[in-house]
């Protein structure tokens, strides 16, 4: 698929795009987030778990890097969601210790990753790709980025129409 | 009755004897003066758990004067944390205790922060409110007994802890981001900017931090588009610190008052903060409650706690053999409060 590119005018807008991408992951999925501090990476992964009907409050898992929470799909049967957080990964021997590796390759589970910068080589060859990065003209918004690579997909319909 | 205690739940590799409700010994692996390891800076890895904890063990019992033949109970933390950095602890105190034939308690690492205020005071009452502040957490708890306590509220982003350093990583500052810019702050004046302060609603015990970031950005972005903010960073840090410390503290008296109880316990590594705990101090004395805040040797990730919970655990299970099962795992979920 062609990447597709939608702006955000505020955390209720990503919000609300994360819930509408949700619709398109599968069990397996692994959705590799990319931008900034304070880009909104954690708002769009709180819409994906709204999807998923998580119950409980999904935080930051910077400070313990893997959180895991248990949603159901839409056909109320119980998905495993990772929410990883690798802002403070310094390297790849890191990685597998904090179990990552068991993580990605984890079955009948969505995997949210945060500083996918940081994977290395632990990056999949089927991913889905957020980049969440800021306008230089206007402080409230974002442009984010959605693309999935590895393999055909369909083509989606634009996330527009449902945000 | 003395007890061991290991706790390796996230990056500091701790253990502690506790006797009779008394810390004989508390040691952490930071701040460990063994040469092969002094002055490191902790990483995310069950293998620097792995390297650490046979010392930080033996370190504990040397210093409380205890050999293995004193212990007469293990205590370990088992949740939450980094499952491999729990499994690391764990596995130790479960094989020591096995060899030793006797209890092996698995211990909440949040409920050893709720109950830390009692290794500085027997006098602390139920019930009471428990403020529990660090990088990873941010909760309040009313807390009834030794083992019954509810969440009143909770962060829904970002940890206080984690705003500091994040915020720090911004302004070009070191890691971690808490005591270097409380430092920084002392010379400079807390309302001199005003960064906006998350769920300030009268009713909410929630918490949020992540719009601060966003706010030290575009504050950073507008008033110094070429950087040179390092003039103001005495201002710039005493006022995001100010939105970081005022919810903390606006919130526990919030819930004092409406738990009805007249005890706060604050515990976590964000309670060493010099500004919380001169706010915290200012209002309890306006508003007559008891604050309890333990020494920084409590208040960080520590194993005196661990130990410490585990004896009233002990003293209040009435089956003698219910801790020889060794049946323990690990589970790295946190404390979470649900989202209503």
């Amino acid at each position: 698929m062609e990447a597709e590119s939608y702006r955000s005018h505020s955390e209720e807008e990503t919000f609300r795009l994360g819930t509408a991408f949700a619709e398109r992951l599968r069990t397996q999925d692994v959705v590799m987030f990319f931008g900034d501090l304070g880009a909104g990476k954690t708002e769009f992964i709180k819409g994906i778990s709204h999807y998923f009907n998580v119950e409980e409050i999904v935080s930051s898992p910077t400070f313990t890097v893997m959180n895991q929470y248990t949603g159901e799909t839409p056909e109320n049967d119980e998905i495993t969601i990772y929410h990883v957080d690798l802002y403070r990964i310094k390297s790849e021997e890191e990685l597998d210790e904090i179990g990552f590796r068991d993580c990605m390759y984890s079955e009948d589970t969505i995997k949210l990753v945060e500083w996918s910068e940081n994977a290395g080589n632990l990056i999949p060859d089927i991913r889905w790709t957020v980049h969440i990065s800021f306008d230089a003209d206007n402080e409230n918004e974002r442009l984010i980025v959605i693309n999935h690579i590895g393999e055909e997909t369909p083509q989606y319909p634009s996330l527009e129409a449902t945000v | 009755m003395t007890i061991l205690a290991i706790e390796s739940s996230c990056d500091e590799t701790a253990a502690a004897v506790v006797k009779n409700g008394v810390v004989l010994s508390n040691i952490v692996s930071s701040q460990t003066e063994h040469s092969a390891f002094g002055g490191v800076i902790p990483e995310i890895a069950s293998r620097a758990h792995l390297r650490m904890i046979s010392t930080v063990v033996d370190q504990a019992l040397s210093k409380s004067q205890c050999t293995l033949t004193d212990i007469d109970a293990i205590a370990v933390t088992t949740s939450p944390g980094l499952a491999g950095a729990l499994l690391v602890g764990a596995n130790f105190a479960k094989g020591l205790a096995m060899r030793l034939q006797i209890p092996l308690v698995p211990i909440n690492h949040i409920e050893g922060h709720l109950y830390s205020g009692f290794l500085v005071s027997e006098q602390i009452e139920f019930p009471f409110v428990s403020l529990v502040v660090s990088g990873g957490h941010t909760s309040l708890f009313y807390v009834t007994s030794f083992h019954e306590y509810s969440i009143l509220g909770s962060t829904r982003d970002d940890a206080a802890g984690e705003a500091f350093d994040k915020t720090s990583k911004m302004l070009g500052l070191g890691y971690p981001g808490g005591p270097i810019m409380d430092k920084l702050a002392k010379d400079g004046h807390p309302d001199r900017f005003i960064f906006p302060r998350g769920m300030m609603q009268k009713d909410s015990l929630q918490f949020s931090y992540s719009g601060l970031k966003t706010a030290v950005r575009v504050f950073l972005q507008n008033n110094y588009p070429e950087g040179n903010f390092h003039d103001n960073i005495h201002n710039i840090c005493a006022s995001v610190q100010e939105a970081i410390v005022e919810p903390l503290v606006k919130k526990s008296f919030n819930a004092v008052k409406r738990m009805k109880v007249n005890t706060l316990v604050v515990a976590g590594g964000v309670s060493a903060n010099s500004r919380l705990r001169s706010e915290l101090l200012r209002f309890a004395q306006k508003k007559s409650v008891k604050l309890y805040i333990p020494d920084i040797q409590y208040c960080i990730d520590n194993a005196a706690m661990i130990g410490f919970l585990a004896e009233k655990k002990i003293i209040e299970q009435k089956t003698p053999d219910h801790y020889m099962s060794y049946n323990i795992t690990v589970n790295s979920s946190a404390l979470r409060s649900p989202k209503k």
